[in-house]
């Protein structure tokens, strides 16, 4: 990465984002419900530049058998990015970073699947980054809480996550790849609709007050997201009483 | 959240977390209680009755004590039979529960792997080991006809009130039916009856979710008749 010194870009132009947004306003996001047919539930989400697909299969079989809990479902998420999702080829396959995301927003989910009317056996989880634009992990993370609902597995509620960061001494929310990049903070979190926080990462520096504000921000955010998850599942359910479903593959 | 916009009658759609009540009591299938009030544990569609029930749109089968099921052998042990129900969980049917007694070397004679055989959940252990039995007269391996399979979320709907739509159907086509509760479906009878009644099927299985569907179903058997004769 080009070292750039914090003067030589300016984040905000007439007290607009580089992409025309306002410091709280999140990207333009859509939300697609059940486009895999051999999942058992999926969902396809962009939000700005990023576009993420995610998978879940099961409740099905542990295989390898000794992963299995007699008294609980387990849960696997497998983050991963394709190789050409970002500018500079990708090397394929899980690396340190991809290991760590998967571990996160695992344990971002697995508070609400209710894992104990399932022992033996495993949720799967797969989350694929088809084209990156900073803000990766909340994205699969909103993902694959609509694929998990579509797959009819039991939640106390859903997940939604979005993230705020700070450039040029501004709280900003959702933040693109130029800001993430040269930024000075970035703070995912995934949550609740009932506030309850089940991710929380942060790497730059805030203050005590900084730090407020942006989870406040977040928080805002993620809650605006849930209504487009909920909206896009309300949707599907709508097409499915139109006509019947469609099945997008050859037998 | 009351912006759903699709609910008819006593019925919407919900998605997980969405508050269904304030009243712990109603608190019904796919439901959870916290804090005195009532939430949807699942994406499907509330039913508003004295209870309220979540139905949910997808998920996998999981067997209950006296579901009748639909399997597939697919192993032979020592003393049971391990059989696919098209559920996360395999069943395992036991020699004793076989309606005859047979010898261990002499169960592959009996039932082999490949075998389809409607069957009853018999117990099920907070482990999750399903025991079938074949011990009943409707029990037993499958020789003729063909089995379906649908979702098993839309099994309620094709089954009725009280098995209004199945005996109804039973009569229309002219066929034996068994609905295994994990989704597969027995049908037996002439070629047309057959068809038929895998047509009908197909429609219940589209339009589950749908209000008046005996009605309709009623109808629509009416006019295909009608075009046959």
């Amino acid at each position: 990465m080009i070292a750039m010194d914090k003067s030589d870009i300016s984040f905000f132009k007439d007290g607009l984002r580089l992409d025309g947004r306002r410091a709280d306003q999140l990207r333009p996001i859509r939300i697609e419900v059940g486009v895999l047919a051999r999942a058992d539930g999926s969902c396809y989400i962009e939000m700005g530049g990023n576009k993420v697909i995610a998978a879940v299969y099961g409740p099905r079989e542990v295989h390898p058998r000794h992963l299995q809990e007699v008294t609980r479902a387990i849960v696997r998420y497998r983050y991963n990015m394709a190789s050409f999702s970002v500018e500079e080829r990708k090397r394929p396959g899980p690396d340190r970073r991809s290991y760590e995301l998967s571990k996160v927003s695992r344990e971002a989910l697995e508070p609400v699947i209710m894992t104990s009317y399932f022992p033996r056996s495993v949720i799967d989880v797969f989350v694929e980054v088809l084209q990156a634009d900073a803000g990766t992990r909340t994205a699969g993370i909103n993902a694959a809480a609509v694929a998990l609902a579509d797959a009819g597995i039991p939640m106390k509620s859903m997940i939604s996550s979005c993230a705020a960061g700070k450039v040029a001494d501004t709280i900003v929310l959702d933040p693109m790849k130029e800001e993430d990049n040269f930024g000075q903070a970035d703070l995912p979190i995934a949550m609740t609709p009932g506030g309850d926080i089940t991710l929380m990462q942060m790497d730059g520096g805030l203050s005590p007050d900084e730090f407020h504000q942006a989870v406040e921000m977040a928080m805002k955010g993620a809650r605006d997201i849930y209504e487009m998850q909920r909206a896009a599942l309300v949707e599907k359910y709508g097409k499915i009483e139109a006509s019947t479903i469609e099945v997008n593959a050859c037998e | 959240m009351n912006d759903v916009g699709l609910d008819r009658m006593d019925r919407k759609v919900v998605v997980p977390g969405d508050l269904l009540s304030e009243d712990a009591k109603r608190s019904g299938d796919g439901t959870y209680i916290k804090d005195k009030c009532v939430y949807s544990l699942l994406y499907g569609l509330a039913n508003y009755r004295d209870k309220i029930n979540v139905i949910p749109l997808a998920g996998k089968y999981i067997p209950a004590p006296g579901d009748n099921v639909i399997g597939t052998v697919k192993d032979i042990t020592f003393s049971n039979w391990i059989v696919d129900i098209n559920s996360p969980y395999d069943g395992l049917l036991h020699i004793s529960e076989f309606p005859t007694r047979i010898d261990s070397e002499e169960m592959s004679k009996h039932l082999r792997i490949g075998s389809s055989i409607m069957t009853k959940v018999k117990d099920v252990d907070p482990t999750m080991k399903v025991e079938l039995t074949l011990n009943d007269r409707k029990l037993g391996k499958i020789m003729t006809g063909q089995v379906i399979e649908i979702s098993h979320t839309r099994v309620p709907r094709l089954i009725g009130k009280g098995g209004s739509m199945i005996s109804m159907l039973k009569k229309e086509v002219n066929c034996n039916i068994f609905v295994g509760q994990n989704g597969r479906i027995w049908i037996n009878g002439g070629a047309e009856d057959t068809d038929l009644a895998l047509k009908t099927i197909h429609l219940i299985e589209k339009e589950a979710h749908t209000n008046g569907l005996t009605d309709r179903i009623v109808a629509f058997l009416k006019s295909e008749k009608g075009a046959r004769s």
